[in-house]
């Protein structure tokens, strides 16, 4: 199958052939696909992706897969509406 | 190794100043960063880029750098897309103080060529329907101020210095640098060790510990702040919506997520990027109080970045006669990524010893041996 048919990141529609490029071009790392791809800024924030990407990497670089970071996990873990942010807190002691 | 000029940090400073010092003809310039590509404060940082300040010289510097990113794309040679828009930025006024201030701030800022202007409530309701009416009195607006992508910016600058034959290392720590009689011999790192007289200090939130490391005592330090990215929505905010008072700024990005961050009155001076619940309240709190309807939006992710503040929230961009070949770029507090132009340039003519393109009194170390700061910058989130 084409690289360019391959989607890695459903959030942001990012391609294996994406992957590959940035990665030929000597990037390294998830950190910095994401800054340059967005993969893991979307609402699933790297869940599908995030381990998909991690293969890659190992292999592109010849890595055990267990000596390739995963992404930097950040809150939240579900999308939460602001106003239930705003509102909820004024029933907190 | 030998290096002619090793340049700490490969953030949006440090990335400027090398492509700048290499259009000028300067040959192995080395650029180093401890971790990945923008790992610091420029891809943390908000993407707004504004010409809306309190003091002449922040004014003079973001004027003169918008000026840059209009043309960005041609000079880099850039293929990718810096999705700059100047859809520019509203600055709520909230209290009458306030609204005074302002219109003295356009004033100047007026004077300096910024188009600036001070608009009535019901004129910025109209630019922002969605404004709580009630939450602001006055507003201030500059259409050419916008967005502009912070990995993309840096890209195209890193990619147009590599092709200059600037060298770049990413995960590579400076551990050491060796002096001897007031000069600059050594810098020692994780990987190597460069052989080097000159050397520029880009390194954003640690600016002030490579400072240590040649005994110069910058007067800068770095602090926490918070910011948080929604999911996209069809766009229906042009300009960054901005207040002092209230603490806020928040933009919708050309991709369709809106951005927002705070300052925490209460944060400590240290390196701390975590992300709190605290912040996550009192955001949630103060955007839903000024556009109500932002409050339907759904937050995916938040994050923190060091400012690197200096005492009159004015960069520091200079050498020092306390040692020879030792040059700075920080202390932004907060607005390194939309200075960037300027500081490459002003720096690169420092190195070189050429007549600097604007005057460089307000922006040099030697500002701070004065007992009194002239002017404080006071239009900082």
């Amino acid at each position: 199958m084409n690289k360019k048919d391959i989607i890695i990141c459903r959030c942001e529609d990012v391609t294996l052939q994406q992957i590959h490029d940035l990665l030929d071009q000597g990037y390294q790392s998830f950190e910095d696909l994401k800054r340059l791809l967005r993969v893991g800024m979307g609402p699933c924030q790297a869940n599908t992706c995030g381990h998909l990407i991690q293969k890659e990497i190992s292999q592109y670089f010849n890595l055990k897969i267990e000596d390739v970071p995963i992404h930097k996990v950040r809150p939240m873990t579900m999308g939460v509406l602001l106003k239930m942010i705003a509102e909820d807190q004024k029933n907190e002691k | 190794m030998k290096s002619n000029i090793l340049i700490i940090g490969a953030g949006i400073s440090g990335v400027s100043i090398a492509y700048n010092l290499a259009k000028k003809g300067v040959k192995d310039i080395h650029v180093i960063d401890r971790g990945y590509f923008t790992n610091g404060a420029t891809g943390r940082c908000g993407a707004g880029v504004r010409q809306q300040w309190a003091t002449e010289s922040n004014c003079i510097l973001a004027k003169m750098s918008i000026d840059f990113f209009e043309h960005a794309k041609e000079i880099l040679e850039y293929d990718g897309d810096l999705e700059f828009k100047q859809e520019g930025y509203l600055i709520l006024a909230t209290t009458k103080e306030e609204h005074e201030q302002f219109a003295k701030n356009v004033l100047l800022q007026n004077k300096l060529g910024i188009p600036s202007k001070q608009l009535t409530k019901e004129q910025a309701l109209k630019i922002v329907p969605h404004l709580n009416p009630d939450a602001f009195m006055s507003a201030t607006f500059c259409q050419t101020d916008g967005h502009l992508n912070p990995f993309k910016m840096t890209e195209a600058y890193y990619l147009a210095a590599k092709k200059l034959g600037v060298h770049f290392s990413f995960y590579e720590e400076v551990l050491n640098i060796k002096t001897e009689n007031k000069k600059i011999v050594e810098v020692i790192t994780n990987k190597q060790t460069y052989q080097v007289s000159k050397v520029v200090n880009a390194a954003g939130g640690y600016a002030k510990e490579i400072g240590d490391m040649v005994g110069i005592d910058i007067p800068v330090y770095s602090e926490n702040h918070e910011i948080l990215a929604t999911e996209p929505i069809e766009k229906i905010q042009g300009p960054m919506v901005m207040s002092f008072s209230k603490n806020i700024y928040c933009q919708q990005v050309p991709h369709g997520a809106f951005l927002m961050g705070r300052g925490n009155p209460n944060a400590l001076k240290n390196h701390d990027v975590e992300s709190s619940w605290q912040f996550l309240d009192d955001m949630a709190k103060t955007v839903v109080d000024i556009m109500p309807l932002i409050g339907n939006l759904r937050v995916i992710r938040q994050w923190g970045g060091s400012y690197n503040m200096s005492l009159d929230r004015q960069p520091i961009i200079s050498d020092t006669d306390q040692l020879e070949g030792f040059y700075m770029a920080c202390g932004f507090s907060g607005h390194g990524f939309m200075f960037a132009p300027m500081t490459g340039l002003l720096l690169s003519e420092i190195i070189l010893k050429e007549e600097t393109t604007v005057d460089m009194t307000s922006l040099s170390m030697n500002r701070f041996n004065n007992e009194d700061i002239k002017s404080i910058e006071k239009s900082v989130v």
